[in-house]
């Protein structure tokens, strides 16, 4: 869904276009990174980065002309961002999908030039990192396995999508220029949109399970997963007395313990959160909190105004149009663990990159400034 | 690899426009297309204005009417959007051809029918009358980072050959008697895109290698610095400058 010139209002327009070029931005640098590959280096990034995501976005504008029959003649097609984010990598994955929507709208005029920004915005960054954030959180949960991978890329572009639909229906309440009610495009966005997930979805895993299959090395989302290459001696080779053999398969296990027990603890973690979330959100009390009331009652409030998001579509942590007022806040209260979790978990990662930066070097700091000069 | 190249939405010419710098016109179109998107939607004699200034350019360009209204066909499906508008949006209700419209829903499908059109055949009009290979190297010159424009490039240049790619598995596909009828069928379509993503990424590694061994280190030459005349940017300027003046009149009348 490629938005046209003058369906979201200059302003909003403009502050999705510098979102966008800072995205674009970090990810430039970022791409260079992911794509620097493993024998070559670090110095060879950024020579490898133009011709590997040229052929990436090409890749990607071609697979999306491939059509998938659903049935009766009717037929969708990938949208990619999932695809490309479990592939080649997040950064990549933006960069991508940004060159390929901003040839698209400058080539084909398929989309408006100064709605480039929201494309970009709604259709490379939000479905590119709401995608990788779940995968990677995924695969951490999962056993460490290929049929995960492939779960894990079901999943993610399974939400993705809806999630593509959210950021549009976000800018839709701020800059729409139609004054269609909120709630309307947000149920026909995200219910459109979550049917055409389930079939991004599928494509996706299908795809990452046929390259995982023949070149997991290329899966970027499963790096991790390849066993360290092990040099196994023949037992004829060495005495029978000596117990180097017998010390080594129990010093194995001895790290790979704590893994898969933090794995359970982040496993409960979720569920736990999901299901105070969903389920028992909605015998909280529904009398205001502490802070609330005691405004109230003092008269602290009379002039305080309601909040700038109040009219989000998440506004007094329900949904929208569903009546169900159980249904409602449950929803309200998963969605709202979701984004609390990837906001989360990204602050975390960003943190703990810089400390073992600041470890490993100590004068990374100073050398930084000049990098970015 | 380098010429010859012409995309489809290209068209040959050697009229005065087709002659203009490319970034020149990227930039009056960009401004064309903001000043169109600002303007008032009750104005509605001014989007007409417009629309006399676009085909101007396009009878300055030699660019028939035929080839700009069938590329206009792209922004279809919002059409579709837009005539949904009136039924759906809320406010005072209007009678139009015994049908309840909501009028403010008309005049938003009007907004998005009108600038989305006018937005459509500017950038038609730029595809068509510059060069793939200018376009991008315009970009470059209106400070798009170098990178940028050469991920963009190689995926110019390569999006023919990864399709023709794609062709070639399709008809594999067919001559081995396989028909995708339906959901039960996307397993083979979907090893078909894994298939392409792996010759796509390891034609990436080989064009890298090709042009490292001949001397590529990261950035591309410039080969001719063109820059462009003050009376060449004076003829560019003049559809966004129209613009403007049937904006303002738009705005204060």
């Amino acid at each position: 869904m490629h938005v046209p010139d003058g369906f979201i209002n200059a302003p909003v327009s403009a502050a999705a276009g510098a979102v966008a070029a800072a995205a674009v931005a970090v990810s430039l640098r970022g791409a260079r990174r992911e794509l620097a590959g493993a024998g070559a280096g670090g110095a060879a990034g950024a020579e490898r980065t133009a011709p590997l995501a040229g052929l990436v976005a090409a890749f990607i504008f071609a697979v999306q002309m491939l059509n998938f029959p659903v049935a009766a003649g009717t037929s969708g097609h990938l949208l990619g961002g999932a695809l490309a984010a479990i592939l080649v990598g997040p950064y990549t994955g933006v960069l991508c999908v940004s060159v390929v929507l901003l040839m698209q709208g400058v080539l084909f005029a398929d989309g408006g030039l100064t709605a480039l920004g929201v494309n970009i915005t709604d259709m490379a960054i939000v479905t590119t990192v709401v995608a990788y954030g779940l995968f990677r959180g995924l695969v951490k949960v999962l056993p460490r396995r290929r049929r995960s991978i492939t779960v894990a890329s079901f999943t993610a572009a399974l939400i993705s999508v809806p999630a593509a639909a959210v950021a549009f229906t976000a800018m839709y309440a701020l800059g729409g220029t139609a004054d269609v009610p909120i709630g309307k495009v947000f149920t026909a966005m995200v219910g459109v949109h979550v049917l055409i997930g389930i079939g991004e979805a599928a494509i996706t895993a299908l795809t990452v399970g046929a390259v995982i299959a023949v070149r997991p090395d290329l899966v970027h989302g499963a790096r991790g997963l390849a066993k360290p290459l092990e040099l196994r001696t023949s037992p004829l080779a060495a005495p029978a007395g000596e117990p180097a053999p017998a010390a080594a398969p129990a010093a194995a296990p001895a790290p790979a313990a704590p893994r898969r027990s933090t794995r359970r603890v982040w496993l409960a973690g979720l569920a736990a959160a999901l299901v105070c979330a969903g389920g028992i959100s909605y015998y909280a009390s529904a009398s205001p909190d502490g802070l609330e009331k005691v405004a109230h009652d003092q008269g602290i409030d009379a002039k305080t105004r309601d909040h700038a998001a109040k009219d989000s579509p998440l506004a007094d942590y329900s949904v929208k149009d569903i009546t169900n007022a159980r249904l409602a806040g449950g929803l309200a209260g998963v969605i709202g663990v979701g984004a609390t979790l990837a906001v989360g978990t990204g602050v975390f990662v960003v943190l703990r990159r810089r400390r073992n930066d600041g470890g490993g070097q100590p004068d990374a700091g100073d050398r930084r400034p000049s990098e970015s000069v | 690899m380098g010429a010859g190249h012409a995309h489809k939405l290209y068209r040959h010419g050697h009229s005065p426009v087709h002659a203009l710098p490319a970034h020149c016109k990227i930039a009056a179109v960009f401004c064309f297309v903001l000043v169109v998107v600002s303007t008032p939607r009750e104005a509605v004699w001014a989007f007409g204005l417009y629309a006399l200034l676009i085909a101007a350019a396009a009878a300055a360009a030699r660019i028939p009417a035929g080839f700009l209204l069938k590329r206009l066909l792209i922004e279809v499906p919002f059409v579709a959007f837009a005539l949904l508008m009136p039924f759906v949006a809320e406010g005072p209700r209007t009678e139009v051809l015994g049908m309840s419209l909501s009028a403010s829903g008309l005049w938003g499908a009007w907004n998005i029918l009108a600038k989305g059109t006018l937005g459509v055949a500017a950038s038609v009009l730029l595809a068509a009358t510059t060069e793939l290979r200018e376009l991008l190297l315009g970009l470059q010159r209106l400070r798009m980072p170098p990178l940028l424009v050469q991920i963009a490039s190689f995926m110019i240049r390569y999006g023919d050959v990864i399709t023709d790619e794609m062709r070639r598995m399709r008809i594999a596909r067919l001559s081995r008697g396989f028909e995708a009828r339906g959901i039960r069928h996307w397993g083979v379509l979907a090893k078909s895109a894994g298939a392409l993503f792996i010759r796509s990424y390891e034609r990436g590694e080989r064009v890298h290698l090709a042009m490292v061994s001949r001397g590529y280190t990261g950035t591309m030459p410039r080969l001719a610095e063109t820059t462009a005349t003050r009376t060449q940017w004076t003829r560019a300027a003049a559809l966004p400058l129209a613009a403007l003046a049937v904006c303002l009149l738009g705005w204060t009348l």
